[in-house]
């Protein structure tokens, strides 16, 4: 076994790959560039070299700056990790060059793959299902037809130059096929002066199953099921499971079968993955193979017991597998949720900055176990399992320079209901503060209906949130239930209020039973009834929720159960009250005496300020240049200024036709977020 | 018997009335509370012991005879918050639109005098519309009687004014020799001569909101030291920083059970500080981690961001905060920032009240403007502030403290009780870059020189070490402890003992 090994990669991979070596009692050198130099992966690898200025493309991926890293630590082995060089056949023939390890696939492997076309070919070669289509040029409407009915419909007809959903016709019949033909046709011809058509299979309902292979340099190749990824935001991979609700034993077989038929066409030796995208038929066709270890394998590892890197750290050490296709079993549940530095609010944009809390939910080891492949035993029943795999800490950073990711958070249990139960509770006990992040957004994903029933396809996210995300509505049970937690955090709170110095003795304050308690635009009158064990809080209709809970003041995590049920609350300050952030829902919570509740309601509702006239400022950053005067008439999608935020610049334009009234900001100047840029009349 | 009880009941409630149902309604419709309505939530559930209620004014001119309703426009007494004594009197602007008399101002006179007497806060809720012009200068000698008693009650008990409604003319200056200023956005202004005159006077054109609004008073005047939504929001928060304050001078400052670890290691805390000298950070961060429960109660946030005020709880007991905010203005001091922490040192220190000071001070922000608005007298205010208090100080220097800033900013010099730095700190006369373009003028046209004079100045005193050694900083320490040092530092400071030489009053470049 390698004795070193030198992890080309950054962030939470690189912190998963060195704990795997260390299990293995391997020496481990990471490399860190200067953004990274308080970086996680650096503090817990034995070693770490530096290799240049924060740009991956100065640093991470300079060739030459790795292999020197690998010279001065003796490292016998390099793992690259997912992104960066993982995929670079260069990179693995440079180290082929220099004797050493690359813990991936062999060189041509990866050249096989990493072609599109060329993969696709090998693909077909190796009897393995690809999207039927008509790769060449399509002279009329009757060759069109003609195609089209060999390959089945429905079909895409879609221009070769094609993009935006410009040129494309989707076509069930004959006639359909006729006439998309045409106006694909002449669109393509109008759009983009290219009026050459191709046909292929229209996937209806399409879903992203992928297959987890694993090859050994002796000609052994398994498959360890697949991982469902069709929750996607524009092509990122936002929430995965494994096993797929969708697929039966049979289909599992048949795509495994041609997974692994497909990796040993190319010698393949390491964990791989292989893309497919499956309809609603259960017809399956294959994308791509991904010649690297992937994000999502952990759900995989959840549910096979496999530590995939072990097992590719073995291979490229020579040895064969242990492991045989009948040893895989797939026992329980996992769920992956992908936390990203992004605002769901403000239409997921990147937010970077200081982690000023970052608790993640502790982690519990249950589910199957391997011992270097070999099964050992049923998964505790009932047990649940966390896993995070994270390369961030709390008052670390979140950089500018890379994938904004901050953690991957999964759940296993024995079954679909029970992990997505557990993965509820583990989003609601996950502290993030300081950036903006897209956990409420995947809390939101873990409560809606399609996901909960399987149901989800690629187009899930786009047709569900079509107009971005704009929090979650709780319904009144939920409400109720945290509606009587907060009333019985909020007397502790009270009692304590009550408990200060200076106070005229026999004239003490009585803290009363009988609150009223908004949220959300809901009103409950309720009645506390408090013994030492908890609260048991009785509401005007009658029904009680018994509430206990260690909560004191202060804490911003409660963790309580209301009937027996946990409920998890991230509670935080408002002025008169709390502000609750629960399921994905963030909620400002007032309780008060009955008394103060009537004088409340004479308040007026203020509405927020209308900022439709306005240019606000998307994010912190540094105007570059306005591009319009004050009294210009703009017209839509014109450029109004240059915003730069993390050394990107930001055109920003005009949403519809107006004139420009003022301008409150000039270049040069440091704006916050939503600081008022221009105004409009 | 009967009938005479009838009375006071019939009486009582004539006079819970004030101007009439119709009039509270308006008031309502406007967004605003009643004075009796604003009491109940300002005070404990039944605590409000009222006075005076059958006052009645003695004016008779203009017909005034003809309607003497019984309290005369403000509901005065004594309650409690959270069980501790607090007097309170609320202007009824039902009631001739809450203006001024003789009789309202005896009322309110009454209740400070017993506060001053008895040794508990003073809460008042404004809501008039000026002077009671039928009584002529009866009722600029009520004003003149309650700024007198304002003035005699300043360092004895706190006074605290909410302003509700409108407050103009000789009435802001009440309020305005109070401890504390707070508005009520969208329904409160403050001052001195309306938009009307302003406009027959000076020609200009403004509305009363952006002239005395709470935005105005709390962003650009800094007469108002916070604003909240509503009348509601308005008197929890009221309710919030009574929590914080002592009843008088005589007192300690109060202290309550508290849910957090006095030893509570922030791990984070090692990297507030960016590697680049020149990146800010947040001080609040720093602030809200020390805190007992991240609770921070800020005094003047919008005004004179380059420097924080406030009050937080160590092991449950008020301490007063004054921090340097490295986002804004680099954290520099100027002319607003030392008013606003003066102000805030010398009320702390009036009422008894630890001051635990945060400092990443590059310096005095230069400049005409600051030379010509007086930053040096300005400036000396701070420096007087720290210098004559004689409450535990604890001073924690973060980053950096520069030349005559690290001086003011409660520096060993200045009877500093602890002096923490951590390791990060940098105490120099100034930054390096400055440093050596005067020491070594002659080099400067080599840049390679100046380059190592640079870094030799930052390696021999960007760093504590140097005032380490001579005793100006008392220990360094981790970052990551600060909670638990400042803790300790002032848990040791219970018994301090400290006094001034005797004078009549001392002469604070005001």
């Amino acid at each position: 076994m390698f004795d070193k090994i030198l992890i080309a990669n950054r962030g939470e991979i690189a912190c998963r790959v060195i704990k795997t070596a260390r299990k293995m009692g391997i020496q481990t050198v990471a490399i860190y560039s200067d953004a990274d130099k308080n970086a996680l992966h650096v503090a817990m690898a034995d070693e770490a070299v530096h290799i240049g200025p924060p740009p991956a493309n100065q640093s991470y991926i300079v060739i030459d700056k790795v292999m020197e890293a690998i010279k001065a630590s003796g490292a016998q082995a390099v793992h690259p990790g997912y992104g960066f060089l993982s995929e670079n056949s260069k990179f693995a023939e440079a180290l082929d060059a220099a004797g050493v390890a690359f813990i991936g696939p062999p060189v041509k492997a990866i050249e096989a793959m990493g072609d599109k076309i060329t993969s696709k070919k090998i693909a077909q070669e190796a009897g393995v299902s690809t999207v039927p289509g008509y790769m060449g040029l399509i002279e009329d409407a009757d060759e069109a037809v003609k195609i089209s009915n060999q390959i089945g419909y429905p079909v895409m007809i879609k221009a070769s130059a094609g993009g935006g959903g410009k040129g494309m016709r989707i076509a069930w019949n004959d006639a359909e096929a006729r006439e998309g033909f045409q106006s694909s046709k002449n669109e393509a011809a109008n759009s983009f002066g290219d009026d050459r058509i191709f046909i292929e299979k229209f996937v209806t309902q399409p879903r992203h199953i992928e297959i987890q292979v694993l090859c050994d340099a002796h000609g052994n190749g398994i498959y360890l099921g697949e991982r469902e990824c069709s929750i996607q935001r524009r092509n990122q991979k936002v929430v995965e499971e494994a096993p797929s609700p969708f697929l039966d034993e049979a289909t599992r077989k048949a795509m495994g079968d041609q997974a692994v038929a497909l990796a040993k066409a190319v010698g393949y030796a390491s964990a791989g993955t292989v893309e497919f995208i499956v309809d609603g038929e259960k017809n399956f066709y294959f994308l791509e193979m991904n010649t690297r270890l992937q994000v999502e394998h952990p759900v995989t590892e959840l549910i096979t017991g496999v530590d995939l890197v072990e097992q590719m750290i073995r291979v490229a050490n020579g040895e064969p597998l242990t492991i045989t296709q009948d040893d895989v079993k797939l026992t329980g549940w996992a769920i992956e949720n992908r936390l990203y530095a992004e605002d769901p609010y403000r239409n997921f944009l990147p937010s970077i900055g200081r982690l000023t809390r970052y608790r993640p939910p502790a982690e519990v080891a249950a589910g199957p176990l391997l011992d270097n492949g070999k099964w050992q035993g049923d998964a505790p029943k009932g047990d649940t399992a966390v896993r995070n795999d994270t390369g961030v800490y709390e008052g670390g950073e979140i950089s500018m320079y890379y994938d904004p990711m901050i953690a991957k958070l999964c759940t296993w249990a024995p079954t679909r209901a029970e992990a997505i139960e557990a993965m509820r509770v583990a989003l609601d006990t996950f502290e993030v503060e300081g950036i903006g992040h897209n956990l409420p957004f995947v809390a939101a994903v873990m409560d809606h209906p399609i996901f909960i029933d399987g149901e989800m396809t690629t187009a899930f996210i786009a047709e569900q949130y079509p107009d971005g995300f704009e929090g979650v509505t709780l319904d009144e049970a939920a409400l109720r239930r945290i509606a009587a937690a907060t009333a019985a955090m909020n007397r502790v709170a009270e009692i304590r209020r009550t408990r200060v110095s200076g106070r005229m003795d026999n004239h003490e304050r009585h803290v009363g039973e009988d609150w009223n308690v908004t949220l959300q635009g809901a009103e409950f009158e309720v009645t506390i009834d408090a013994d030492p064990k908890g609260s048991t809080v009785t509401f005007a209709d009658g029904t009680a929720h018994r509430v206990e809970g260690d909560w004191t003041p202060g804490d911003q995590l409660a963790q309580m159960t209301v009937d027996g049920a946990p409920l998890v609350l991230k509670v935080g300050k408002i002025s008169g009250g709390f502000r609750i952030r629960s399921r994905g829902a963030d909620l400002k919570v007032h309780v008060r005496s009955p008394r103060h509740a009537e004088l409340a309601k004479l308040m007026p509702e203020k509405l927020p300020p209308d900022t439709s006239k306005l240019l606000l400022c998307p994010m912190p950053g540094l105007v570059v240049k306005i591009d319009v005067e004050e009294g210009q008439e703009v017209q839509e999608g014109q450029a109004l200024c240059t915003i730069e935020a993390m050394k990107m610049e930001n055109i920003l334009r005009a949403e519809r036709k107006g004139v420009v009234s003022k301008i409150n900001a000039g270049a040069g100047d440091s704006l916050a977020v939503d600081e008022v840029i221009m105004e409009f009349e | 018997m009967k009938d005479i009880i009838q009375e006071l009941h019939d009486r009582r409630e004539a006079a819970r009335l004030g101007g009439g149902q119709k009039r509270i309604d308006a008031q309502h419709a406007k967004g605003k509370l009643t004075a009796r309505e604003r009491i109940e939530l300002l005070l404990d559930a039944d605590s409000f012991e009222e006075f005076d209620m059958f006052v009645a004014h003695r004016c008779t001119d203009f017909g005034m005879e003809e309607q003497r309703p019984a309290g005369d426009g403000v509901v005065t007494g004594w309650g409690t918050i959270n069980g501790r004594m607090v007097y309170v009197f609320s202007q009824d602007f039902t009631v001739f639109g809450g203006s001024l008399s003789e009789t309202h101002a005896q009322k309110i006179c009454k209740i400070m005098d017993m506060a001053i007497q008895n040794g508990a806060p003073v809460i008042g809720l404004n809501d008039s519309g000026g002077a009671r012009i039928q009584e002529g200068v009866a009722s600029l000698a009520g004003y003149a009687d309650v700024f007198q008693r304002n003035i005699m009650a300043s360092g004895v008990v706190p006074q605290i004014s909410v302003i509700m409604g409108p407050c103009a003319g000789g009435a802001v200056y009440s309020p305005a020799m109070t401890d504390f200023i707070f508005m009520v956005k969208d329904s409160s202004y403050m001052f001195v001569t309306g938009p009307d005159v302003v406009k027959t006077v000076t020609n200009e054109v403004v509305t009363a909101e952006e002239l005395g609004g709470a935005s105005t008073h709390t962003k650009k005047s800094s007469v108002a030291d916070g604003a909240f939504e509503n009348d509601v929001e308005a008197l929890a928060e009221v309710r919030r920083l009574v929590d914080f304050l002592p009843l008088n001078n005589r007192e300690k400052p109060p202290v309550r059970p508290f849910f957090d670890a006095p030893n509570r290691i922030e791990d984070s805390l090692d990297t507030l500080i960016p590697e680049n000298a020149n990146t800010p950070y947040d001080m609040k961060e720093l602030i809200l981690k020390v805190a007992d429960e991240g609770d921070f109660y800020e005094i003047q946030e919008d005004y004179a961001k380059n420097i924080i005020t406030g009050f937080i709880r160590l092991e449950g007991q008020t301490v007063g905060v004054v921090a340097n905010q490295p986002m804004v203005l680099a954290g520099c001091l100027d002319i607003d920032s030392s008013r606003k922490a003066a102000r805030f040192v010398r009320f702390c220190d009036a009422f008894e009240i630890p001051i635990l000071t945060f400092v990443d001070v590059p310096g005095f922000l230069p400049g005409t403007g600051q030379e010509y608005g007086g930053v040096i007298k300005h400036g000396a205010k701070l420096l007087f502030a720290y210098g004559e208090a004689t409450v535990p100080k604890v001073t924690v220097i973060t980053r950096k403290a520069y030349g005559g800033a690290y001086d003011v900013m409660a520096s060993k010099h200045l009877r500093g009780d602890f002096n923490y730095a951590w390791p990060t700190a940098e105490i120099a006369v100034m930054g390096a870059k400055g440093a050596v373009e005067i020491l070594y003028r002659s080099e400067l046209g080599d840049k390679e020189k100046i380059a190592e004079r640079t870094q030799n100045y930052e390696d021999r005193f960007a760093n504590p070490f140097v005032a380490a050694e001579k005793g100006f900083i008392d220990e360094v320490i981790q970052p990551r402890s600060t909670r638990r040092r400042v803790a300790r530092a002032f848990a040791s400071l219970r018994g301090k003992k400290l006094t001034n030489p005797w004078k009549k009053h001392d002469n604070i470049p005001l």
